[in-house]
Order: C-alpha cells, then structure tokens, then sequence
C-alpha cells in the first residue's frame, strides 16, 4: 500500500511536461500579440486602428473587472479609480522620467526600444500602485458586505477623482523637471485640465503591448477561473455562509481578489494614459467610466472571461457604427441592461465560456461538467 | 472667530442639510421596504427640478412677480408628476425582480438610471442646453442675524424641508399605511401572511420617496438657481451625497437619514469654509468610509447578523 505522498507523485506530470504545458499559452501570447503589430496593424488602417486600441483595453479592464463583479460576485462600482491611479502613476513615470532620462518628452526609441520599456515599467508600477489601492478598499470587506462594499468601491473612486482635481499643473519646462524631485514633481498632475503632454507610444501602428497585456490577463483570469483559488471565488460568490462554513478564506479571497483586478485594471489605465488620441482627465475615469466597465461585464455575463471579451469588443465597436444615433446610443444601452436583468439575470452568457454553450460542446467535448 | 462668517456656515449648512434630508429619505425608505439602493433616486431629483421649470416655463411665471401660490402649486405637480414616474419605475423595473439577486437589482436600477439620464438630455424632453430655473421666490433678506442676511428663498426652504419631514414622521409612525411599511420592511413574508398587500405598500413607498424627492429637486432650483442638463454630473454627486447622508445615518431607518443628511451638511460647508473648499467632495466620502468601516450599519442604524 503506498502512501498518499506517494500516490500524489504519481499523478504529477514530468517536469518538461509540465513546463511545456504552462508555457505554450504565454508563447501563444506573445506571438498573437507580435502578428497584431507586424501584420494587423499596418493593413486595417488608421481608424480601425484606433478602434481596436479602444477594444484592446477595454478587454483589459473588462476582464479584470471580472474578476471582483464576475468570480468573486463582489460589486465594484469605482473600477475607474483604479484605472486612474494606475494611469496617473504611469503617465507620471514615463513623462518625468523621459525628461529626466533623455533630456525630452517624446518618444525615445522605437519597437521595443528603451523608451517602450520605460513605458512597460511605468504601467507594471501603476498597476502595483493600484494594486496597493485595492488593498485599501478590499480591506473594508472584512466588515462591510455586499451593497456596502459596492459603496465603498463609489466613495474610492471618487476620492479619486478629486484628489487629482486638486494637482498642480504640468511642468513642461525639461530644466525644472531635471531640477525637481521626484516626489515634488507627484503633485504635478495637471489637475482637472488633464494630464497633457505623456508620450503617445500607442497608436494604431504600434498596438504589440496592449495585446501583450490582454494575452496576460486573459490567461491569467482562465488559470485562475480553473484553479483552486478561483473555486473558492466562485464559492463566496455563490453563497458566502456556505463558503466559509466548508472552510474558504472568504475575507482573504475578497481581498485579493480586489488586489488582483485592481493591478489589471491599473495596468489598463497606464496603457490607456499613453494611447494616442486619449485625454486624460479625472473626470474621464469617474462615475461613468466605472459604470461603463459594469456594463461590459454584465452584459458579456458574469463569470465568462470569453463573454466579456465579446461584450468588450461590441461596445466599443457598436457606438462607432451608429454614430448618427448616438443622443439614443445610452438609452438603448440603458433598456438593454433593465432587459437583461429581467429576462436573463446571468448576464448573456452567464459563467459559462462561448466554447461551452450549446452548439459547441459537442465540438470540442469539454463543456461545464 | 469671525461670529458672521460663522453664522453664514451655519446657514448654508441648514439649507444645504434640508436639501440632502429630502434626498436621503427617499433612498432611505426604499431600502427598507426592499433591501435595494435604488440608483435611479438621483434622477427622479433632476426630473422634479426640471418639472418644476418646465410647468413654470408653461404656465408663464417667471420672475419674483408671480403670484405668492406660484411655488406650492408648481411644488404639487412637479411632486405629483415624480411619484407617477416613481411607481412606473417600480412598476416596470424592479417588480418583475423582487426574487432576484440583490445584485441584479442593483444593475437594473443603475439601467433606469442611465434611462433616466439621457432620456432627459434629448431634444424634444429637457434639452442638453442649462436652463434658469424661474425666482419664485425673492432673494430680498428677510432678517438679518448677527450680520449674516437671511434670504427669504432659505427661509422658505427651511420651512418647507422640516414640514415635510414632520409630515412623513407622522405618516411613518402614526398611520396604518406608516405601520405596514414598518411591517414589510422588519419582515416582507411575515407582512404578507397578517394580510397586508406587500406590493402595494412598496408602490407607495416608492411614490412618497419620489415625491419628496422632487421637493428636493425644486428646492435645490430655487436654491442655486442653474439646472444643468439632466445627465450632468452635478446631478449624480448630489445623488450620491445624500445617499451617503442615508447611509451614514444608518439606511432603512427614516431619523438616520435626517441626521445623517445635517451632519453631512455641515462637515462639507465648515470644512469647505474652514479648511480647503475643493476638497468638500473628498470630506463627504471620507466620513463615508469611516464610518462605514467603523459602524457598519451607520450611526444610528442596527448592526445585522447573517443568519442561515
């Protein structure tokens, strides 16, 4: 008779096995993400250029939405808070420290160059920021629930808001920038004019980190979904007494959850912040984006990662195409949302995944079990 | 101590405090009946307001020289026309949800409110342009105190914010229909089966929530004067902050949200006044959270116990 420790080794697949198999996915990433930039993004042009930016991002933060209102069933309703941080931060990295570093605040370097990696650096530090500010407002979850919860999330948010209202101007002058420092140069925002001036490393041309970025969260909200640690979101969400009566961390769970998707959610600010054609203003990432990021998340079902891709891309592509009718674009967004509730309370596609619905599943012989 | 600059603060904090009282209760009293917040509250506000200036607009009293009835009467139809709207909301809106998730409600109501909103904004109903909403009432001080003048609008606003929280005093607690609201909020089903008609009570509560919650839509017109286009943001953060008023002073209970809504008040008006006047925003949400994390059911509201 073998031990258990013996029997659980005998399940685990070789090393090479196991390597291959959790690094196919990101390989399958960055290789998407290259193909968007060497092959894509020179043939759709300019506009659909841009417009594939917009879906790009709001994939992002979609699904890292997702992760709070979707697995851990935790109603956020101050995502844009985060969102801001994370790009308040970045833009300040990389605009100071372009100016620092190289003297001025174009863009420095090209593909993959040294200013890029500024960039990256700059958003993965937003996004930690946001991270930390998640943390913050994850933590009242050890005493406030539910619709409280969702309170808090607005209260964040609009602190958010106002507290970037209150910076001061941009410095432009590169020979004050190099004279300052750098924690003088954080109150240097912009204030409720916006953030003017952050280099645009993100245009129709040059799309590669932004699909990178969706690539990671995308896979990282999958692994999480069918681990574990996604279990017992989806355990809390379900019915969190039950949760914590058969042994699930719930306060824990919340909690990082929130850190999760607030570090995505920064991240997706941070690239948002120095995407061409984008202002950013506090009140840009205020009450309303928040809600817009609820309805992406609603609507593409709450749970289903390829669900809010779906929902992500069709609102960003659908005001575009009836842009006549925009002054009846909200409400009919509005009547959808009371509609869907009423008839279909899941959301679209509920927590299931667009390859296990219906048609699909005898196709790929892997639906929910 | 300045006295006058103190005495100013203070009355604008009144003022501003019974605006947020009339507010607050309609979240308030919502919540008790169906355990929601009902986000679409703010925008029956900016609907009263703007009834308000459209029945003036309509029966053409304009300036202070229209009759001394002109406000109550526009007050009774701007009043009647949102307690309509409020229980069509209901009606349409949340009744079909009320065995759903609470969360689903929530979303729905976010959904009426971004109805509510940009229907607003379209040309044939208020218009994207902001509108002077019509002096009814003077701005001549009717008496001065400790050098402060005492306009005869705040006066009026006063009077008229805590006669109607007397009257929805009363009709909370001293009537049957106050009693069987008392009822369904404690206990919906228990109501039920003591033969009260749940759905009804709530269609009420939702009326008198509206109602008053064009009060407080006219009175902030009379007050400040400007009506902004019925999506702007002003309108949303006047919604949230008497929300907060409600939760702070504990939601579900009626005396929590008038108190929450003067302490509220007068935080935002002596730290506006006092400390840094962009910031008001920042201490409003502040106290929010505060409390929130500290008296999670709010200062007088009752700590609940989940039970399975």
């Amino acid at each position: 008779m073998k031990t258990l420790a013996e029997r659980a080794a005998a399940h685990r697949p070789a090393l090479v096995r196991a390597v291959a198999g959790s690094a196919w996915p990101i390989a399958v990433g960055f290789a998407f993400a290259y193909l968007m930039q060497t092959a894509l993004a020179p043939a759709v042009g300019d506009f659909y250029g841009k417009l594939m930016l917009d879906v790009g991002i709001a994939i992002l933060v979609g699904v890292a939405l997702n992760i709070v209102n979707g697995f851990a069933g935790q109603f956020s309703i101050g995502h844009a808070g985060f969102m801001a941080v994370g790009g308040y931060v970045a833009a300040g990295i990389v605009f100071y420290g372009s100016i620092k570093l190289w003297g001025s605040r174009d863009i420095h370097g090209g593909f993959l160059g040294p200013g890029e990696l500024l960039l990256v650096a700059g958003c993965v530090i937003g996004g930690l920021v946001a991270a930390l500010a998640g943390l913050l407002v994850g933590l009242p979850s050890l005493r406030v629930r539910g619709d409280y919860l969702a309170i808090v999330t607005l209260g964040f948010g609009e602190i958010v808001r106002v507290l970037l209202q209150q910076t001061d101007d941009v410095v432009m002058d590169p020979r004050a920038v190099e004279a300052a420092s750098a924690w003088s140069l954080a109150d240097n925002l912009g204030g409720a004019l916006g953030f003017f001036g952050a280099p645009r490393y993100l245009d129709p041309k040059n799309p590669f980190w932004i699909w990178l970025f969706v690539m990671i969260v995308l896979l990282v909200a999958y692994r999480l979904k069918t681990s574990s640690k996604g279990r017992q979101l989806l355990a809390v969400r379900e019915n969190e007494v039950a949760a914590e009566a058969v042994g699930v961390p719930t306060t824990r769970v919340k909690v990082s959850a929130f850190v999760l998707s607030a570090f995505f959610a920064g991240i997706g600010g941070g690239l948002y912040a120095h995407e061409l054609g984008n202002s950013l203003r506090p009140a840009d990432l205020g009450f309303q984006k928040s809600i817009d990021l609820v309805i992406i998340v609603v609507l593409g079902g709450m749970g289903s990662i390829s669900g809010v891709v779906v929902a992500a891309t069709a609102l960003t592509i659908l005001p575009e195409v009836f842009r006549e009718f925009s002054e009846y674009r909200m409400i009919f967004y509005a009547l959808a949302l009371v509609l869907v509730m009423i008839l279909r309370p899941q959301g679209l596609f509920g927590i299931r995944e667009l390859w296990e619905l219906g048609p699909w599943r005898r196709v790929f012989r892997r639906g929910a079990s | 101590m300045d006295v006058t600059k103190f005495v100013q603060v203070c009355l604008n904090g009144l003022t501003l405090g019974s605006l947020y009282a009339l507010i607050a209760l309609g979240y308030t009293l919502v919540y008790g009946v169906l355990r929601f917040i009902n986000f679409a509250h703010s925008d029956v506000v900016t609907i009263g307001a703007w009834m308000a200036f459209v029945f003036a607009a309509a029966i053409g009293w304009a300036g202070t020289d229209s009759p001394l009835f002109a406000m109550p009467v526009i007050l009774a139809m701007s009043m009647a026309v949102c307690a309509t709207l409020g229980f069509t909301i209901e009606r349409l809106a949340y009744r079909p949800l009320r065995r759903a998730p609470r969360l689903n409600v929530l979303i729905t109501a976010i959904g009426v409110s971004l109805f509510l909103q940009n229907s607003g904004q379209l040309k044939w109903v208020f218009g994207t342009q902001p509108q002077a909403m019509p002096k009814l009432l003077s701005e001549e001080a009717l008496f001065t105190l400790a050098g402060v003048r005492v306009p005869v609008v705040d006066v009026v606003v006063v009077v008229l914010a805590f006669t109607l929280l007397v009257a929805l005093q009363w009709l909370v607690f001293r009537t049957r229909m106050g009693q069987a609201m008392r009822a369904v909020s404690f206990d919906e089903r228990t109501a039920a089966l003591m033969g009260i008609n749940v759905d009804m009570i709530i269609s009420y509560t939702f009326m008198i929530g509206s109602a008053l919650a064009a009060a407080g839509g006219m009175i902030y017109g009379l007050k400040y004067g400007n009506l902004l286009q019925s999506a702007d943001s002003v309108w949303v953060l006047l919604g949230l902050k008497a929300f907060v008023a409600a939760v702070v002073g504990g939601i579900g209970n009626v005396r929590g949200a008038v108190a929450g809504a003067f302490l509220i008040a007068f935080v935002e008006m002596f730290g506006a006044a006092y400390r840094s006047p962009q910031m008001r925003d920042v201490y409003v949400f502040g106290i929010l959270i505060a409390v929130l994390i500290l008296k999670p059911g709010g200062l007088l509201g009752k700590a609940t116990v989940e039970k399975v």
